[in-house]
């Protein structure tokens, strides 16, 4: 009795999540990705490119933001084997092309080793320098500045 | 003289004393006329199937190219721009003129017997060997003063005032220093090889913990 009594009770648990579990997902139907409203199946336009700010530099928006980059970017390599930023951005030949340098403390392994190279784990710039464009923020936030804060 | 022997050297003979001696039977406009279309047709046959070797399309017949360098260059400038103006591989690879066509096609020969060795079959193979070959590419550009790249680009006609600040100034020192365009200009089209490092001629863009 009291085991068909557990089985009555587990068939309706598991009835009850599948069915709070499809509402769950049908609640989500609001969220829209990037697509827009087209369904895996569908064709959709890409959008427009942003249009790259080249040349005057972006202020940064808060302190501790990566500098964005006035440059195109698409034809430097940046890979396991070269990176080309260092071309123009590392110390010395940053003296001949004019371009600022890359911060020291970039030359800074992450156990504290002071570096004569750019660490391992600052090779790939474009984890955090981006090139700068005009746009709107892809999700409305309410992100606030740093130095607003006060 | 044994009959066997006489058998043996006949054929060669006659065919030797044909070539030798001068025919009663063709008028010397017909053998004239006949050697001028057939040697139409054969050097025409030759040039044709030459020409067949330079295209892009034999070139990744190999997948050695087609796997590595050729996907490479695919992302780059050279092979898709805003004006659909393309270099393809034997343009850059090939030189135009024909001494140094030919000579360049008897080299290519080398290329064949290590494709069928298997030396750069994987994409490891490949990017060990990745430095040797592009040096060996950059030791001739900079030979030929960038022959193959001034088939389009010419700093005659450069228009300095539209160019980058940035470009410019580097353009003018290289005229005043008198280099070519691979000094500077280095995997531009395919990617650059691990282990170049403190190499002359590059600026230190490579990963100081691969190669060297």
């Amino acid at each position: 009795m009291k085991t068909w009594i557990k089985v009555t009770a587990a068939g309706i648990a598991v009835f009850a999540i599948a069915v709070l579990g499809n509402t769950g997902v049908s609640a989500q139907e609001g969220v829209k990705s990037l697509r827009g409203d087209a369904t895996l199946s569908e064709g959709q336009a890409a959008a427009d490119i942003n249009a790259q700010q080249v040349g005057k530099r972006f202020t940064r928006n808060y302190r501790q933001q990566p500098p964005l980059i006035p440059h195109k970017t698409e034809k430097y390599e940046i890979d396991l084997k070269a990176n080309q930023c260092l071309g123009c951005h590392d110390w010395p030949q940053n003296v001949e092309a004019n371009a600022p340098k890359i911060s020291e403390t970039h030359y800074v392994s992450p156990t504290g080793v002071r570096l004569n190279r750019v660490s391992g784990s600052r090779w790939f710039c474009n984890q955090c320098h981006v090139p700068q464009a005009q746009i709107e923020a892809l999700v409305p936030n309410t992100f606030t500045s740093s130095s607003d804060m006060n | 003289m044994s009959a066997s022997n006489e058998e043996k050297s006949s054929l060669l003979r006659r065919v030797w004393n044909g070539f030798r001696r001068p025919t009663a039977r063709y008028a010397m406009g017909t053998l004239l006329v006949g050697g001028f279309f057939a040697g139409i047709l054969f050097w025409g046959g030759f040039n044709w199937s030459l020409e067949l070797t330079n295209t892009e399309a034999f070139c990744i017949t190999c997948h050695e190219m087609e796997a590595n360098v050729y996907r490479e260059y695919k992302e780059t400038v050279h092979y898709s721009n805003r004006t659909g103006v393309r270099a393809t591989c034997p343009d850059c690879h090939v030189p135009k003129t024909w001494v140094h066509k030919i000579a360049r096609k008897i080299k290519a020969s080398n290329e064949l017997l290590h494709h069928f060795l298997g030396t750069i079959d994987t994409r490891e193979k490949y990017e060990a060997k990745r430095l040797q070959l592009a040096k060996n590419v950059w030791k001739v550009m900079k030979e030929t003063d960038s022959r193959e790249c001034r088939n389009c680009h010419n700093f005659e006609y450069m228009d300095f005032v539209v160019q980058e600040k940035r470009s410019r100034n580097r353009h003018e020192e290289a005229i005043d220093k008198g280099m070519t365009c691979i000094e500077c200009h280095k995997g531009i089209a395919h990617e650059l090889p691990a282990g170049i490092v403190g190499m002359e001629g590059i600026p230190n863009v490579g990963n100081p913990n691969l190669g060297n």
